[in-house]
């Protein structure tokens, strides 16, 4: 069932310096109880994207669609948002230190967060489910840190707070932003396991943002990639490691230092992401890309299916038998690229992947 | 005063050692008299040396001290007890003035990119600084020489007169190694120097960092978190717990065959970004969190949070010394050190762990 229905969400935030195109048309879908991971790096957008579903970017300039349980999170007013944050839909953020009242205890905040949606319930047994609630996420002693402050805490207690408090009300769905990013290695492992542990019991659905690729391929089930304000490519987690289609997946994938090149020489991706205010004309990455045909350079592409069942989709002209990191793969991109620096080598591509998928495949979410 | 000087390889071609290095920070009573009430023991007994043209990567979570030590090496802060030799010389605890020609020796490379450049200073005169305080150059040969830098760190020599904040965090990083570089020192400490990058820029800025080295000779005592990253830039490797070297040796044995059971725990935490891997690893999740260095535990400061203590890890330091089976240069500190093929993930400790033991 899907639980989040994202359909051609744009954020436009008006500056002195300009028009920041922060999310340039995204679509997806969150299934419930499934874990879809976005990842981006900073100023991809990913932030903005799932903050502006909750109504906290208020200036911004928004169209497109969010159905939830049925109703459109975009037409919402304040009021009605605010029955929805926290208890349908809850968020946990990086810095859990910022993120605490300091000067309030800790138990208090999370009771607050329970009776501000639901009057009928009494202190006590609001306080009970406090103290049950940070026994769940592995607080040591949750009757007497209950009336602790945050920063009796330290930052891995902290987060299992914040995590305590996004349950409180059971969300049907979590939106995690960088949950691990400001939290050590070991501690980082203590709380994705916990978030694995908790989505089995409680069954939430859980969208993750992240820079983090590692994380990603921990704990997602779908994954998103965005690059400027738009989905590079979408995939199941196994694809997007596995058998990527755009390049920036692939450059992502390969400038991480990982075990099997130690050594050698990493393959960055050269450049730095655009200014979203001063966007370069057709592929958004192209500046960046080492498979630049002729048409990237004028039209942006779109979503598109790269494989048979059509989930797998990926916004970048390169011919769909691209995908993958196989040498077969790295030869046809060379040869596609030898062929597209050249007038019409356009439409060639249009047919060899609509005989690849057949029938012209749907994209999915 | 216990732990065995580490073993090296002959003194010329040592650029620093590091012998039984103390570095306690005194916390004071609030109130008029401000009493020291405690020590923060933030690096205790840590001995290391790096060879000439090397990289030592110093690996630890927040509060183990890594940056601490980094600092006490550059001569920054005054150090409690121990020695630091630089190129044969002890250039411990030296005056303002007889450090000064060895600061030309030693730079550092921070990690925030951000708050470590002026932002209201032009790039230019921030990387001509070193060359106007150490007395170089000036004038047109200051600026000729400070485009050759920024050229030789991937900078566009016209930007010579840009704000940083013209740059971008990948950019600004490269002008603090610019500025790293201008005295052509023959030791950089990169106190985390890509943790605050994305990726695809930490991947461009780790490459610059290796082609410096080579083309320069440099040596480096490479600070981070990341494991994948240490594990990429340097030769050997140090795993520090709350002051203490845990382990240390070549990178390959050390990650191969980890004997501590922190340096397991943490290469078994680290997210890898492959999801078969990830699914078929077997992570060792260690209770609670790090403890704090005004009051370390007794004995192993790792045995509150192991899962392999006994009785013996809380009453009695464990020796920084090779294992059976080990080559002579892989170091461990623990009395029970992990065996190869044993499954810690479901290992038991034998003692009651104080405070941690009811969390996950």
């Amino acid at each position: 069932m899907t639980l989040l229905e994202v359909t051609d969400l744009t954020v436009n935030f008006h500056t002195a310096d300009g028009v920041v195109q922060a999310v340039r048309g995204v679509s997806f879908g969150v299934e419930a109880g499934r874990t879809l991971g976005i990842v981006g790096e900073s100023g991809s957008g990913k932030t903005v994207l799932t903050q502006t579903l909750l109504g906290l970017t208020p200036g911004a300039d928004v169209s497109g669609r969010a159905m939830f349980e049925g109703t459109d999170l975009l037409g919402l007013d304040d009021h009605q948002l605010r029955a929805i944050r926290g208890a349908r839909i809850s968020v946990i953020f990086q810095d859990p230190l910022t993120s605490l009242h300091p000067l309030y205890r800790v138990g208090w905040q999370i009771t607050e967060m329970i009776r501000a949606h639901d009057k009928s319930v009494s202190k006590k047994e609001a306080t009970e489910r406090a103290v049950d609630l940070l026994r769940r996420v592995g607080i040591p002693r949750p009757e007497q840190s209950v009336n602790d402050y945050p920063h009796q805490f330290s930052g891995g207690m902290r987060q299992r707070a914040m995590i305590a408090m996004a349950l409180s009300l059971s969300p049907q769905l979590i939106i995690a932003d960088e949950p691990t990013t400001a939290l050590d290695a070991t501690v980082q492992a203590q709380i994705i396991d916990l978030l694995l542990r908790l989505q089995q019991d409680f069954g939430t659905a859980l969208i993750m943002i992240t820079h983090d690729l590692g994380v990603v391929a921990d704990i997602a089930d779908d994954v998103i990639v965005m690059y400027a304000g738009r989905a590079a490519e979408k995939a199941v987690k196994r694809d997007i490691f596995y058998s990527p289609h755009h390049p920036y997946t692939k450059g992502l994938l390969e400038s991480i230092p990982s075990s099997s090149a130690a050594g050698d020489r990493l393959r960055p991706i050269p450049g730095s992401p655009p200014s979203l205010i001063n966007l370069p004309s057709g592929c958004k990455f192209h500046p960046r890309c080492g498979y630049v045909l002729d048409r990237c350079l004028t039209e942006e592409p779109g979503l598109r299916p790269v494989s048979q069942d059509g989930y797998h989709s990926s916004a970048c002209w390169l011919p769909v038998q691209t995908a993958g990191l196989s040498e077969q793969a790295e030869e046809l991109r060379a040869s596609t690229v030898r062929e597209g620096r050249g007038a019409a080598a356009a439409e060639v591509y249009d047919t060899k992947i609509a005989g690849v998928l057949g029938s012209e495949g749907s994209v999915a979410g | 005063m216990s732990a065995l000087p580490v073993e090296g390889p002959a003194d010329d071609d040592v650029l620093v050692r590091v012998d039984h290095l103390v570095k306690h920070f005194p916390v004071r009573s609030s109130g008029l008299i401000r009493r020291t009430v405690a020590q923060v023991q933030a690096v205790e007994d840590v001995s290391l040396s790096i060879p000439r043209g090397k990289t030592l990567g110093l690996v630890g979570e927040t509060g183990s001290g890594k940056s601490t030590l980094a600092r006490c090496v550059a001569g920054l802060i005054p150090v409690t007890s121990g020695r630091v030799t630089f190129n044969g010389r002890d250039i411990t605890n030296l005056s303002r003035r007889a450090m000064r020609p060895v600061r030309r020796e030693i730079q550092m490379i921070f990690q925030d990119p951000y708050s470590s450049l002026n932002p209201r200073r032009r790039v230019g005169s921030i990387i001509g600084d070193p060359f106007a305080i150490h007395k170089t150059a000036t004038g047109a040969e200051r600026k000729r020489q400070v485009q050759e830098l920024m050229e030789r760190v991937g900078l566009n020599p016209e930007h010579y007169n840009r704000f940083p904040a013209e740059f971008s965090g990948g950019q600004r990083q490269r002008i603090g190694v610019a500025r790293a570089l201008a005295l052509r020192p023959q030791l950089i400490i990169c106190d985390e120097p890509v943790s605050a990058l994305d990726v695809s820029i930490q991947a461009q800025v780790l490459n610059l960092l290796t082609d410096l080295q080579q083309d320069y000779g440099l040596t480096y005592l490479f600070i981070a978190h990341d494991l994948e990253v240490v594990r990429h830039v340097s030769d050997t490797v140090a795993v520090m717990y709350l002051g203490r070297i845990g382990e240390s040796g070549p990178k390959g044995p050390l990650y191969e065959s980890p004997r501590h059971p922190y340096t397991a725990a943490l290469l078994s935490a680290a997210p890898a970004a492959d999801p078969d891997a990830a699914a078929g690893r077997q992570r060792i999740i260690l209770r609670g969190d790090v403890p704090s260095p005004i009051d370390p535990p007794s004995g192993c400061r790792f045995h509150p949070r192991c899962p392999k203590a006994q009785p013996l890890c809380a009453e009695a330091e464990p020796q920084l010394e090779a294992k059976a089976g080990d080559p002579a240069t892989h170091l461990t500190a623990c009395h029970f050190p992990v065996e190869t093929g044993e499954n810690l993930a479901t290992a038991t400790a034998a003692t009651p762990a104080a405070g941690g033991s009811e969390l996950i």
